[in-house]
């Protein structure tokens, strides 16, 4: 449980997956905010107003699915890091996910990684597919990361393994 | 020995947060200030903070601290009204008003027409056995020597406390390459926000609540960390000690309001704990029981840079306004100070803070 152990429950998660419909339709953001608290930088950031507008900044983000169109912008603009987008299209076996990366060095594209669950786990080895990471996002990168279709709800993290 | 004395219209004591927003309300609507930080640069915490802050666009949402600190800086510098000097101690305020300043050695005197207090806070301590072996840190004095200073005090670190400092020093101890073995809390709960400790927690940082540090081992320095398990009343439950081969461990157990000054100056304060310990009675302008003292920041109360910096400017609009300065758009301008120092005080993590300034709040 977050409050206790800063893990997510299923039962928290359940409230901010997309439905499978959209989902089947391509990239999407999910945003893995939890708590009120005063904080309102996503609502802002997305260029669709897919995410607000709060009428009180301790608002929970709520996304209008169907004019997010994944396109992450408002990943790095996320103080708590909380915002990812999932391409659950990416390929018959594996899925995009695009996530906020704050560690040095910056994987390389191409690179096998190891996906991290939301508890810290190794739970796969991942794919960099690509790391955007200019200088306007002020040093939060964003790594968009294959991993295994079934992992695409998982994996939120990773680390550079070395051999 | 004869002593001369400055006159000036405000004098904003402490250059982090909220003294640098104080001193740019004030300078802003017209009035002289003189801003005194004791230490070398100006920033405050904001200096190591490398993290993006929360808040709306007008508390600079999103921005980075390191980065809000070099803009402000940057103002104050460069503002025609603001003298800044840094390396500068404020030692005394005397009973008519003075200010004993000490700087480089050289000691000279104030006597400001309207004081701000923007002094800070220091980190809390804990008590246990080895408290005192090398290795053992404030979190925020960790967070100096490895954001400000680039020096990592060890491999391998405990954390003791789930705060949002403890669990934001644990992430910036990651990215500096440190291993951090575990965060305990002695709650029940996690105090940082809880987006702060998912990202820590699958970075492979284990969170233990309800356990807090039984003891420290180590010969000539740390070598180990002892914790164990609180029960509902608080109380250690022998048998559920957990051992952590660190070198390192961060006590980040809170922080207590720096009011020295204000209490040389007759301020009455009042003992708040929601607010972490003694600060000052204060109007909704900030100002104390003495007339033409203000007060802002965490001197005023434990709270987040964002508070902080509104607090200061509303402290330097009104000390600016009372001495004649800034009278058009005044109302306009307190209003929209206050409605975002509100809206972020409003939600369910600001009732801690909403219960301590109801006990010091006044007129």
């Amino acid at each position: 449980m977050l409050a206790v152990d800063g893990i997510p429950t299923p039962e928290d998660l359940a409230a901010k997956i997309p439905p499978p419909e959209r989902l089947a339709k391509g990239p999407v953001v999910i945003a893995e905010c939890f708590q009120p608290i005063p904080c309102d930088p996503c609502s802002h950031a997305c260029p669709r107003q897919a995410i607000g507008p709060f009428e009180d900044i301790n608002e929970i983000p709520q996304v209008d699915y169907d004019k997010c169109n994944g396109c992450g912008q408002c990943i790095t603009r996320c103080p708590g890091l909380a915002l990812f987008v999932v391409d659950l299209t990416y390929s018959e076996k594996e899925a995009l996910v695009k996530l906020p990366y704050e560690f040095l060095p910056l994987p390389a594209e191409g690179q096998e990684v190891t996906g991290m669950n939301r508890a810290g786990e190794k739970v796969c080895r991942a794919r960099v597919v690509k790391v955007v990471a200019t200088e306007k996002m002020d040093k939060t990168a964003v790594v968009w990361l294959a991993v295994p279709k079934e992992l695409a709800m998982e994996v939120r993290h990773f680390v550079i393994t070395h051999v | 020995m004869q002593q001369e004395i400055s006159f000036v219209e405000i004098a904003v004591i402490g250059g982090g947060p909220a003294g640098l927003c104080a001193a740019l309300e004030a300078a802003n609507a017209g009035a002289r200030v003189i801003l005194l930080d004791r230490q070398d640069r100006l920033g405050g915490q904001l200096i190591k903070q490398t993290h993006r802050f929360f808040g709306s666009r007008s508390h600079r949402a999103s921005e980075r601290g390191i980065n809000i600190a070099a803009e402000l800086t940057g103002q104050v510098i460069s503002h025609p009204l603001i003298e800044a000097l840094t390396g500068a101690t404020v030692f005394g305020f005397y009973e008519d008003g003075v200010l004993g300043v000490e700087q480089e050695g050289r000691v000279f005197y104030l006597k400001p027409s309207r004081v701000i207090v923007a002094t800070g806070a220091s980190e809390k301590n804990l008590a246990f056995p080895n408290n005192d072996l090398p290795g053992i840190y404030g979190a925020g004095a960790v967070q100096t020597l490895v954001n400000v200073y680039g020096i990592l005090p060890g491999k391998r670190v405990l954390m003791v406390g789930a705060g949002n400092i403890g669990v934001i020093v644990s992430y910036q101890l990651l990215q500096a390459g440190m291993e951090v073995a575990a965060i305990v809390e002695a709650a029940p709960r996690i105090g940082a926000y809880w987006v702060h400790a998912a990202k820590v927690r699958r970075a492979g940082v284990p969170i233990y609540t309800s356990h807090t540090i039984k003891r420290a081992y180590g010969e000539q320095e740390v070598e180990e960390a002892v914790i164990w398990q609180l029960d509902e009343q608080g109380q250690p439950v022998p048998g559920t000690e957990k051992d952590f081969a660190v070198d390192t461990i961060c006590l980040s157990v809170g922080l207590s309001p720096l009011v020295e000054l204000l209490a040389q100056a007759g301020c009455r304060l009042a003992y708040v704990p929601q607010l972490g310990g003694h600060v000052p009675l204060r109007d909704a302008n900030l100002q104390t029981t003495v007339p033409g003292v203000y007060v802002a920041g965490d001197a005023a109360g434990v709270e987040e840079a964002s508070a902080a910096m509104m607090e200061g400017a509303l402290a330097g609009l009104h000390a600016a306004y009372s001495l004649g300065y800034g009278r058009a758009g005044y109302e306009d301008r307190r209003r929209e100070l206050q409605h975002q120092l509100d809206s972020l005080r409003s939600g369910p993590v600001g009732e801690k803070i909403r219960t301590g300034l109801a006990r010091v709040l006044a007129g």
